[in-house]
């Protein structure tokens, strides 16, 4: 087979990579959708948020020291210590619950029974507090986040499909880091799957998604289970910050992803976890590979800032709830 | 007192039908624009010019346009900064293909080919609601971002991929390039805004605007008692890019007169757009122009406490500006999510009882 065929299919498992990350945090969204009909666009940010945390953690950097120096005149930058990952990752998931529990108790808590646009305009102003918050916290310069997940391209797959192709083809490049990625959000989804399905936690997680009046009305505190729902978002916002900080520094645009996970959830549905993973999926290796080939060489390549969008928008004309979303009936 | 519709007698049908029906109102309008056409622009200077007065006129626009889609049609866009870049680029190449023409028609030009824009990416609404029509329409804000900056053509083949205004003038003034004069970029903004601003006020008190805030209310209920939701849908989607169409292209030619479409016309545009509109209050065209106000000017004032004021150092008064901007719009929402327009209705009543209340 010609060397164009592996190239092809060397691009589509980078797709696949890609999209696994793109789930991870559509996860996030789907999840706080489904429990409390929040459109969170400040998913991305609290990425971003988690991923500066845990390396001012790491670093012992000063929390708010540029603030500090600019009042008091001082000189204030490092507290000097260089804490283990594991333990800042632990702190780091401590301080996304404490977020969820500020969130909770001073924004969703006086906007029940609000339209959704409210809703989601509030998660927007969220995500600039954030965003300035997490920068005037740790400060705005491109960090890199080191927790010691290898990187670069993985030779062992390289050499063992090197035989496939001919002379010049020298093995598949899968970067460490997306196959690392690819495993814990496997992972990550997979205890979910459990938590909400064998834990009582979960299954009261599950009433309040399925109707909010009825899981008030057995006694479910509805408060209650939204802050284990953006703790739970929080927490995913924490490994998808470290998987995109790892790959690419962590800066501003990490937010950004939350933009590359809206049309995964178009596409899966806003109320579906598979739909989640599989639009994902299909994102991922959808956009690598029209980038490959039709992108690049015809349209002047960068489609990959609105294929999936239009992938998304096409496809919905023909199934407006998505792949897996929930029928939507109306009624006058 | 003073304020109230009582001893007023309307004798016709048009004087019933009217704009402002509160003497006091028409007034206060009527002060309002011969402050504005007759004093301000002996006033004005460049400072005041490009720091507050044109970019709240500009967005005043946009914020109407969007109002008119959002806030009374109920269609959610987050495309409103492609469709500006859409009228930016559309005017630049007006303005480099016919040199004999006019701002004016320009302009209004650049509004229609937007409008011709918006009912294409309206097209999905009819099939498409609620939040997944607010995301399909970030397709339109990335697909025509990335359209202006890969063709050429619609940089006219540029080294730098800007566009730059060549200069026009009107009544031998210039209004665009590098020589104008304040006053008459300043009265060529302010005729588009009243015009524009007066316009969407009657079509939304009209059958038109009633039809979109049927739509808006419950479109299958307005379907049934005999609204067309495609014309009235694609309507609102037309009229409102055309709004923000014509602001696009005020915000290239008159306001920044040289563009890069993803840091003008980016997302974020698309944003605060939207928070002008929430922040003012949905459905009303004065909420447009408090939201724009607010949104102008709360950046600017935080900036000069801050830099200014304080001294300190500008990325730090920028991170404390994304702080207080997103935790302003949070306290807004909580305190009065209907906006400022609703405040601006609870202070009218208030007024109409004044100085009696029961």
């Amino acid at each position: 087979m010609s060397a164009g065929f592996y190239y092809g299919t060397e691009v589509f498992l980078n797709g696949l990579m890609t999209g696994v990350l793109y789930s991870l945090v559509a996860l996030g969204f789907v999840l706080i959708f489904k429990s409390s009909g929040i459109f969170n666009y400040a998913q991305g940010v609290m990425a971003l948020f988690a991923a500066l945390t845990l390396v001012g953690l790491q670093d012992g950097q000063v929390p708010f020291a540029h603030l500090i120096n600019s009042i008091f005149g001082t000189q204030v930058h490092h507290f000097g210590w260089h804490l283990p990952a594991l333990l800042a990752i632990l702190l780091t998931a401590g301080v996304m619950v404490v977020l969820a529990i500020l969130v909770e108790r001073y924004i969703l808590r006086h906007l029940v029974n609000q339209p959704d646009i409210i809703l989601f305009m509030a998660t927007i102003g969220l995500a600039y507090f954030m965003e300035g918050f997490g920068d005037l916290m740790w400060g705005s310069e491109i960090k890199k986040l080191d927790v010691g997940i290898p990187q670069g391209g993985n030779l062992w797959i390289e050499e063992n499909t090197a035989f496939l192709g001919g002379d010049d083809f020298y093995g598949f490049y899968l970067d460490s880091l997306d196959i690392v990625a690819a495993v814990f959000a496997g992972l990550l989804v997979l205890s979910l799957v459990l938590f909400s399905q064998y834990t009582k936690t979960g299954r009261a997680l599950r009433a309040v998604a399925d109707d909010h009046q009825a899981a008030l009305s057995v006694g479910i505190s509805l408060r209650f289970i939204w802050v284990v729902v953006w703790s739970i978002a929080g927490f995913i916002a924490l490994v998808a910050g470290i998987m995109w900080g790892s790959k690419s520094g962590v800066q501003f645009s990490l937010s950004l992803i939350a933009l590359k996970a809206l049309p995964v959830l178009m596409l899966g549905g806003f109320t579906s976890i598979p739909g989640a993973i599989v639009g994902g999926l299909i994102i991922g290796v959808g956009e690598k590979m029209f980038e490959f080939l039709i992108g690049a060489p015809f349209l002047g390549g960068a489609t990959e800032n609105w294929f999936a969008y239009m992938l998304a928008l096409i496809f919905l004309v023909f199934r407006p709830q998505g792949l897996f979303g929930d029928k939507i009936i109306e009624r006058v | 007192m003073f304020y109230r519709e009582a001893g007023d007698f309307k004798t016709t049908y048009a004087d019933d039908s009217q704009t402002f029906p509160i003497k006091f109102d028409r007034y206060r309008y009527w002060a309002v624009l011969a402050f504005a056409f007759l004093v301000v622009p002996f006033i004005i200077n460049d400072y005041w010019l490009n720091a507050v007065v044109l970019p709240f006129l500009i967005y005043s626009v946009a914020a109407i346009g969007l109002n008119i889609l959002t806030g009374y049609c109920g269609q959610v866009s987050l495309g409103s900064g492609g469709f500006m870049a859409v009228g930016a680029y559309s005017c630049y190449k007006f303005m480099t293909s016919f040199p004999g023409m006019d701002i004016f028609s320009v302009i209004l030009l650049s509004g229609f080919v937007t409008a011709a824009v918006g009912i294409l990416f309206g097209l999905p609404s009819l099939r498409i609601k609620g939040f997944y029509l607010a995301v399909a329409t970030l397709a339109a804000q990335f697909f025509l971002v990335w359209l202006f900056n890969k063709v050429p053509w619609f940089y006219n083949y540029s080294a730098s991929g800007q566009i730059n205004a060549p200069e026009r003038t009107v009544f031998g003034y210039a209004v665009t390039g590098a020589e104008t004069h304040a006053w008459a970029v300043y009265l060529v903004a302010l005729v588009f805004v009243v015009v524009l601003a007066v316009v969407a006020r009657n079509l939304t008190r009209g059958s038109l605007g009633r039809k979109w805030m049927a739509i808006r209310d419950m479109d299958i209920a307005a379907e049934i008692i005999g609204v067309n939701p495609m014309t009235a849908k694609l309507s609102a989607f037309a009229i409102s890019s055309f709004y923000v169409g014509v602001s696009g292209a005020m915000f290239f030619v008159l306001y920044l007169g040289a563009v890069e479409v993803g840091e003008a016309f980016g997302i974020g545009k698309s944003f605060i757009i939207l928070f002008m509109v929430i922040i003012g209050g949905l459905g009303s065209i004065f909420g447009s122009f408090a939201g724009a106000a607010f949104m102008v000017l709360m950046p600017v004032l935080l900036k000069n406490v801050m830099v200014g004021q304080l001294g300190w150092a500008t990325d730090l008064a920028a991170h404390f500006e994304f702080v207080i901007v997103g935790g302003l719009i949070i306290v807004f929402l909580i305190l009065e999510p209907h906006g400022l327009a609703q405040l601006w209705r609870l202070a009218k009543e208030k007024l109409r009882l004044w100085p009696f209340p029961h």
